[in-house]
Order: C-alpha cells, then structure tokens, then sequence
C-alpha cells in the first residue's frame, strides 16, 4: 500500500550522530541522489576536531546537513526540519540545529541510561518534557539492522555498523529518492568484499522498507527537480573545485602545476586530491614544515612552474616571511589559505573568515598581495583559474582565500566547456639583442619571468631590495621609494583587468547595500532576497578581489545611504572599506564557528533599512 | 646536461665586486668554486646557486649563474623546489653554520634525508659574523662573544655527524684555504647522484679568527689533519700517528710505531654509517686531530628522480590526463 506523497518546496535534514557511526558518508550519499533527482543543494559537513573522542559524548558528534530545494538554494539552511540522531549524545548536540516543530528521528535502541548518562542528560529527553514542540520518531534503528542483516552471517558488531545505511534508506523514502544511485555506489565501494555489500544493501532497504510500511510516517515527501540552466551537472565540494581549478590553470597554461604543502585542517584535502592526479603531471611534495612547502613552490615558481602552496591559519602566519620574499623577487605563486576558526590553534575543524586582514597586511615591510576569495565550492574552480592569471601575468604571489565550510560543503555545479577556459600565456623571457633587464617593467609593471635553464639569461633574483630595471642590489634611498611604489602600483594595476563590482539592486532605489566577500554569498542572497520579498528596497554586492577591488568600487559604495557588511569575523572587511573609502559602513559580525545564517541578518537588515 | 664547451673561471664570474672583510676565507672558496665549475662541462645558464641569510649568503651574486638569494634557512626547501621542478639542473646551496644548523636546521636535515639532488656547501666559521659576533650552534663551549660575555653554555653540534645521522649519501669536511683538497672534495660532491653534504672550515678573521689554525696553518695542519681517502689505512702526522680500533670497541689516535698494522682501520666510504660517524667523533672538534676529506658516499635513488617517475607510472597506467573527464567523472546529470 503505497502512501501519500507531500510536495514540498524545499527541505533541510541533518543527520547526526557519533564519529564513528559514518554520518558524513550517509550525508554525502543522500546528496548524490538528491543532486541526481536535479534539485538545487547546498551541503554542510560539521565535524569534532578529534578523530575520535570518547563515543556516545558530545564531543565526539559528527553531523552532515543539506537543504535541499526545488528552487534556488543560497545556503545549506539555517533549521533542520528533520534530525536523524543516532544517539543521545547528537539530540544533545544538534536539537538547537532543529527548526521548531521540526521532526526528530531518534535511533531508539541507542537510548539507554549509558548513554544518557555520556550524553550529560541528567533524565530521559524523550519523557521530560525537552522535546515538547517536535514530532518525534523514535525507531529501533540498531535491532532492525541487526535482524535484516542476520541472515548474511556476518559478526552482529559488522552489522550494528551497517545502522547509517538502515538511517539513509529510510530517509530516502521519506524524501523520494530513488535507490539505485546509493545500491550502484555500495557496489562499487563492497564489490570486492560480497559480505559487507550485501549488508549494506540489506541495511539499506530495511531503512526504506520500514518508512514505507510503518505506521509512524503518514506520508512521503516530494520536491521536485529545480529549474536551472540546461547542461551537464555534478555535485562539487569546494576542496575538489580547487584542486581542479589548479589542474586547469596547468592545463590552460601549459605550465606544469606544482603543489607543496604541510598537512593542516582543513586544508589537507587540497594535497589529497592533487596527490590523486600524477597522470597530469601534478608534482605534490609534502613538506618538512610549512615554511618549508612555501620555499619548495617558490623554488619551482622561480624553475618556472604554476607553484602552489596551501594552508590554513597558522600555517599562514609561517609562510608569512616567504610570502614577502615571492612579492620582492615578484615571482609568480599561488598561496591557497583555507581558513578555520582562529586565533592560535583556534578551531581548526570549524569556519571563520578571519584571516583576511592577515592576508592584506600580515608581513612586515611595504608588501601589497592580489587576494582573492571564492563564494561558493563551485566557485573555487574560477577563483583559482582567476588566480593563476593574475599571479603569471602580474609576476606575483596571490593569495586565494578560501575557508572550511566552503572546502567541505559541496554543491550543483554547471560543468564548464574546458575548451572554452581561458588561456594563460606565461610569456617566459627569451634571450634578445637588447641587453636583459632582470627588474625591467612591462606595461602592466612586470617583470620578465626567466627560468633557470634559458640561455643568456642569468640573474640573481632574492630579498634584498633591487635596482630598479637592472636588479643590482641597491641601498639608495630613493630606488628603495621608487621600487616600493613600483611593486604597489603593479598590484593596485590588476584591477584593470577586473570586471567592475556587480551591484545587484533589482528596483534600482535601495538605499541599503549588503556587501560582503568569501563564503558569506549565500547567505546574503538568501537574506536580501527574504528581506526584498517583505518589501524591503535592499542591495547587494560581492567582492571576489578583496586587493585590489574592481574598479570604481569607491563610487559604487558611496551611491549608498547605507552599507552593511556581515561577516564571520570581527569586522575586518568593514575596516578595509571604511578606512579605503571614507564610507560609514556597518559592520555585522558573527565568530562562532558555524556559517553565517540568513535569518540571523534578517533582523539587521531589517533595522537598517528604517534606521 | 655536460656539454663540451669549453669555458673559463670568467664565464662563472659575475660583473659583481664581493664585499666580504678583506682576508675573510669565503674569497678562497668562492675563487675555487668559480675555477672548478668549467670542469663539470654544464653551462652556467643550467647551474642554478642559492644561499641564505649571513655572509654566505653573498656568494650567490659573485656567480654569473642562475640565483636565488633566500630567507634565513630556507635555502634548502627553496633548492628543493628548482630542483624537483627541473632536475635538470645543477643545483648548489650556499651556507653557513647559523643558517644551516640553526635556523634552517628543519630544511637541512629533510634535504639530506630525501636526497634531493642538491649540492650543499656549508661554510663553517664557527660564529656569526653578519649580525657581528654572536655565538653559533658550532661555537665551542665556553665561547665569549657579545650574547655570551660570560661564555656560552651550549653543546655544538658536528655538521658531520649530524649530516650523517640525517641519512646524508655523501658526507665531507674540507677547509678554506687548502684549494687543491677543497677542489677535490667540489669535484666528488659534483659527481655523486644526490645530496651531497660539504662542510667548509673557513675563518672568520673579525670576529673568530684563528678558531682552525691547528688544521689550517700549514705547519701545524701537516700534524693534525686526518685525511681520509678511500681505501687507504687512516695515517696522519707525516706517517707518524694512525686511527685503530681500541679495546673498547672505540676508534683512537695511536703511535703508528705502537700499532699492528692490521689494526690500522683502513677507510671505506661505502661502508656502513657508523664507520663515518665514529670517525666524526673522533675530535672534540677542530682544536684536536680532526678527519677532513669524504667521509661516506653511497648511492640511493635521488628525491627528483622518484617523484618523475610516479608521474610516469602513473601517466603511464591512467593515460595523460584529461580535464574533461577528470571534471565529468563521477556522477553527473543533464538538464
């Protein structure tokens, strides 16, 4: 007997439970069948810092959530309407997550005073009164698993394991998805281990059997497939789209991509992923120390090579002294921060947007760097193609900023023609008639990139400050000014190659902008569009190139009565514009680890708007 | 890379005057380097110098080769990255004992340990002269300088023994002022397939002058220079004094005349590392009898020459890359 099916426009689930009960892999499988049913998706993994605290606390509570939409999706949403939790320990930890009235699916076997008593429950949730206002379900998912899996003669522990498929079947009735996607994975991860793939699979269906035939879900919920542009589609995390990104600077360039790094949260999975693909001449060293992967890519920035390096906060602090050395010998690099929350060791599985000041002014000396930020996973893919041009045309380092929640959460993704990406010509020096001016300037103001190997060639390239054209060292004053200004004016001169800022302002009135930069995309467009549809006149802007910003930025910004600025730091956008531009900008700042949700602006835009 | 152009000192030699302290012993070692580079038939635009921070440091802008002039210790991650890049290239670092061992201790030991195919020379004087006078990580116990005016109480490290303990293929000690042992060491360290370790007692004549006159001053270096040579038994002091293993299983100096010459231990630098490390300890340091020349050289495959071959295995097993497919791999769907 087939039940009802609900039609919903769009819908946040977060499943949650212990590190090790495999909720990241259930959530990234809801999502493939989810992208492949063509709804619009954002995604957000959210996970503890330690590989595996004690199980059953809340320390140890992994959780992955996913709006799901058949419309435009800005953000991974900001309640769940539904929380699966595998424990106690993750009602505990994610019942604030939970929109109210929202449902609870509750993995009853796992409720037992144990547990409780890890979780910090002092008396039972489920009959004190905490969850009033939820719908609860509360389903034996262990004991089920367990028997569907019985017959398949595998250890009852290898069994109770197989619970997150039992909790994916059955949210996949729930949702409509179709199975076959999650059946054909299983079988490509468990082909060669029959056991553990029929178990999965038995797991699997047993989940989407019972929401099926139980009684406690009335009905099955739809959303149907969002209208977007036609192509060809697939669900990107932000780390992949970088990596990618980097592959396809190499490719469009023809320069051999070169990546040193030092293993850091979150930013590993960047060294992962190109460490995947030596088939496209990926060099990958995984250095001694994070200075040390700094110095190896500028020394194959200087061999001539797309160098990368790749960090988070601290690692950014590290590399600080070399970044100063790619500017002054203006050599080309990419130095890719991932930023998490700070300061110190801070939270290093959690997102914040606050290393962009340390990425515009933390160096010593006069030491001006491009930056660039990505708004999206999918965006990490231009951005860093973006980067690549800048860093070879220009000869200089740029940092790409990018941050945890973006390398982690994922995404549609319109797959781009890569015959019709950009070309990248690294116009490396060759030997002329005319006499080699090592610190010569083009006329964007850079200089030629001559690799070791090139006959005729030879200079000496390092720290201390150069002779203007020539490149002897110099310690006259006024080379050292006009150097200075000369290293400055290149950076500042990149914007001439930037689209202006794109003001999204769709009554042409608002007095109100919301500008913002990085991850905080999204949730912006999410928020002013809320705020436009309950009448609001708001705008909205985003800054991709945070040094320099596009051309004209200042009078864009002053056109405005009002800017706000949210971000998930302490202000430190804000101060750049208001101290660029004289503009009374507002700041609205959240640092608490998490993305920055729509409806906690909709209440300061709201005031801004009748401020 | 060896060509058979022939060339000179000159086409090595930079238009640059050096400016280190008139007497100072980087200008023998950098005439000698200068003079031994044609020998190696490489061009200069395929040699490729880099240093780091202190008077060493200088040595990359006397070269009319490729240079690259780094931050305090980093040479060796920087040479890492040229190298791996592009192993075609002959790539020198230029350092000291505060660069090499201090700061940049971290890179030093991860070059040698990986054996990248780099170069190393590392000029020992014992002190730090850039920053004017303070105490290294070589400076003896006891040393008076302007951080340590009651003298200092930290232990030196041996370069050597370090550089061996870090897994180094090719391990040596030469000194400044003796051009024909200095070349040779060059002209061993040029031929080996890897990371080649040479550590450079060179003098400091401002601010530690002499802290080598026992090895270095003709007269008394006759009598206390060990020089090692493959093969050979281990004599020194114009025949008169020997290395043999004592009855504690220890190598010690001994009268020749009181030594069965089968007891002479006879020099292998192929052999196992504890050999070259035993006879790294041997001094106390260069105030004592100390062993100069090479003391290991074994082959191990070179850090560059891996990494390309990954690369081609694995263009070799996956086909050439395709950004195509790479993107449109997976799951996908169309709209």
């Amino acid at each position: 007997m087939s039940k009802t099916v609900e039609e919903r426009e769009r819908v946040v689930v977060r499943f949650a439970g212990d590190s090790g009960d495999g909720m990241q892999l259930t959530g990234d499988r809801f999502t493939n069948a989810t992208a492949l049913l063509g709804n619009d998706l954002a995604t957000l993994p959210d996970f503890p810092a330690e590989i595996r605290a004690p199980a059953g606390t809340v320390h140890g509570v992994s959780a992955f959530q996913i709006q799901f939409a058949a419309s435009d999706v800005a953000t991974p949403g900001d309640h769940a309407d539904v929380l699966v939790a595998m424990n106690p320990a993750a009602l505990k930890a994610d019942l604030g997550t939970v929109a109210k009235g929202g449902t609870l699916i509750l993995n009853e076997d796992a409720f037992t005073s144990r547990n409780l008593e890890k979780a910090g429950y002092a008396s039972d949730p489920r009959s004190d009164g905490a969850l009033d206002g939820f719908h609860v379900v509360q389903v034996p998912m262990t004991s089920i698993t367990v028997r569907a899996v019985e017959p398949i003669g595998i250890a009852k522990k290898e069994a109770e394991r197989a619970k997150n498929m039992f909790a994916l079947g059955l949210i996949s009735w729930m949702y409509s998805r179709p199975t076959e996607p999650t059946i054909t994975w299983l079988e490509r991860k468990f082909g060669g281990k029959p056991e553990i793939f029929d178990a999965n699979v038995a797991a699997f269906t047993a989940g989407y059997n019972f929401g099926e035939t139980t009684e406690l879900f009335a009905h099955q919920v739809s959303v149907k497939a969002a209208p977007v542009a036609p192509g060809i589609y697939r669900n990107v995390a932000g780390s992949q789209a970088l990596a990618w990104g980097l592959i396809a600077a190499s490719a469009r360039s023809g320069l051999p991509l070169f990546y040193a790094s030092y293993p850091i949260t979150p930013a590993s999975d960047l060294l992962h992923e190109l460490s995947r693909h030596k088939n496209f001449g990926v060099v990958t060293v995984q250095a001694e120390d994070e200075i040390a992967a700094a110095n190896v890519a500028l020394g194959a920035a200087f061999a001539g090579q797309l160098a990368v390096t790749g960090t988070s906060g601290p690692g950014l602090d590290l590399k600080a002294e070399t970044i100063g050395l790619a500017m002054i010998t203006e050599l080309p690099m990419i130095i890719v921060d991932v930023q998490r929350g700070g300061p110190s060791t801070g939270l290093p599985t959690k997102t914040e947007q606050s290393d962009l000041l340390a990425a515009m002014f933390g160096r010593h000396g006069e030491s001006p760097i491009p930056i660039v930020a990505a708004a999206s996973p999918s965006d990490c893919f231009d951005v860093a193609l973006d980067a690549a041009r800048v860093a070879i045309r220009y000869r200089t380092p740029v940092i790409v900023l990018s941050d945890s929640f973006l390398q982690n959460s994922s995404e549609p993704w319109l797959l781009p023609d890569v015959e019709a990406l950009p070309t990248i010509d690294p116009m490396q020096a060759v030997a002329s008639d005319t006499p080699f001016l090592p610190y010569g300037r083009d006329e964007v103001g850079a200089r030629p990139w001559a690799i070791p190997g090139t006959p005729g060639l030879q200079h000496r390239i390092g720290g201390l400050e150069r002779e203007h054209a020539t490149g002897a060292i110099s310690y006259d004053p006024e080379n050292h000014e006009l150097m200075t200004r000369l290293r400055r004016d290149k950076v500042n001169g990149i914007a001439a190659s930037l689209p202006p800022l794109d003001i999204d302002d769709p009554t042409g009135d608002a007095e109100l902008l919301v500008l913002g930069w990085g991850s905080t995309a999204g949730t912006i467009r999410a928020a002013v569009q809320r705020a436009r549809a309950n009448g609001g006149k708001v705008a909205r802007a985003h800054l991709r190139w945070l040094h320099p910003m596009p051309p004209g930025t200042d009078a864009v910004l002053g056109r405005f009565r009002k800017v706000l600025i949210p971000e998930i730091n302490d202000g430190q956008l804000a101060m750049l514009v208001r101290a660029r531009f004289l503009i009374d900008a507002q700041s609205f700042s959240r640092m608490q680890g998490q993305p920055l949700m729509a409806d906690e602006l909709d209440e300061t835009i709201e005031e801004a708007l009748h401020g | 890379m060896a060509d058979t152009a022939e060339r000179t000192k000159k086409d090595f030699s930079s238009d640059q005057e050096p400016r280190w302290c008139p007497g100072c012993g980087d200008y023998a070692i950098l005439a000698a380097v200068q003079s031994f580079m044609p020998e190696l038939g490489v061009a200069p635009e395929n040699t490729v110098f880099v240093s780091g921070i202190g008077c060493s440091g200088r040595f990359t802008y006397y070269m009319d080769t490729y240079g690259f002039h780094g931050i305090h210790g980093r040479a060796p991650a920087i040479a890492t990255g040229i190298v791996t890049a592009n192993p075609a290239l002959n790539v020198w670092v230029v350092t000291g004992d505060g660069d090499a061992l201090s700061i940049g201790g971290n890179h030093l030991i991860h070059v040698l340990r990986r054996n990248v195919n780099v170069k190393i020379l590392m000029f020992n004087n014992q002190i730090y002269g850039l920053t004017k006078g303070q105490y290294s990580p070589t400076s003896e116990v006891g040393k008076v300088t302007k951080s340590t005016p009651f003298g200092s109480v930290d232990r030196p490290f041996d370069p050597v023994a370090l550089a061996l303990g870090a897994a180094a293929t090719f391990v040596a000690r030469t000194i400044d002022n003796d051009r024909q042992h200095l070349t040779e060491v060059l002209r061993q360290a040029a031929a080996h397939p890897g990371a080649a370790f040479v550590e450079i007692y060179q003098n400091c004549n401002v601010f530690n002058d002499g802290a080598f006159d026992l090895l270095r001053d003709r007269s008394q270096g006759a009598h206390n220079q060990i020089r090692l040579v493959h093969g050979e038994p281990i004599v020194f002091d114009e025949g008169a004094r020997c290395v043999r293993l004592g009855a504690n299983g220890r190598l010690e100096i001994a009268a020749v005349a009181d030594t069965d010459p089968g007891a002479i231990i006879t020099h292998d630098v192929h052999g196992p590392p504890s050999l070259a490390f035993t006879l790294a300890q041997l001094s106390q340091g260069p105030t004592e009898p100390t062993c100069i020349g090479v003391f290991r050289e074994v082959k191990r495959d070179t850090y560059g020459e891996s990494i390309h071959a990954q690369l081609d295995r694995a263009t070799e097993r996956l086909g050439a890359g395709d950004l195509t497919s790479l993107l449109h791999g997976g799951d996908t769907w169309t709209v």
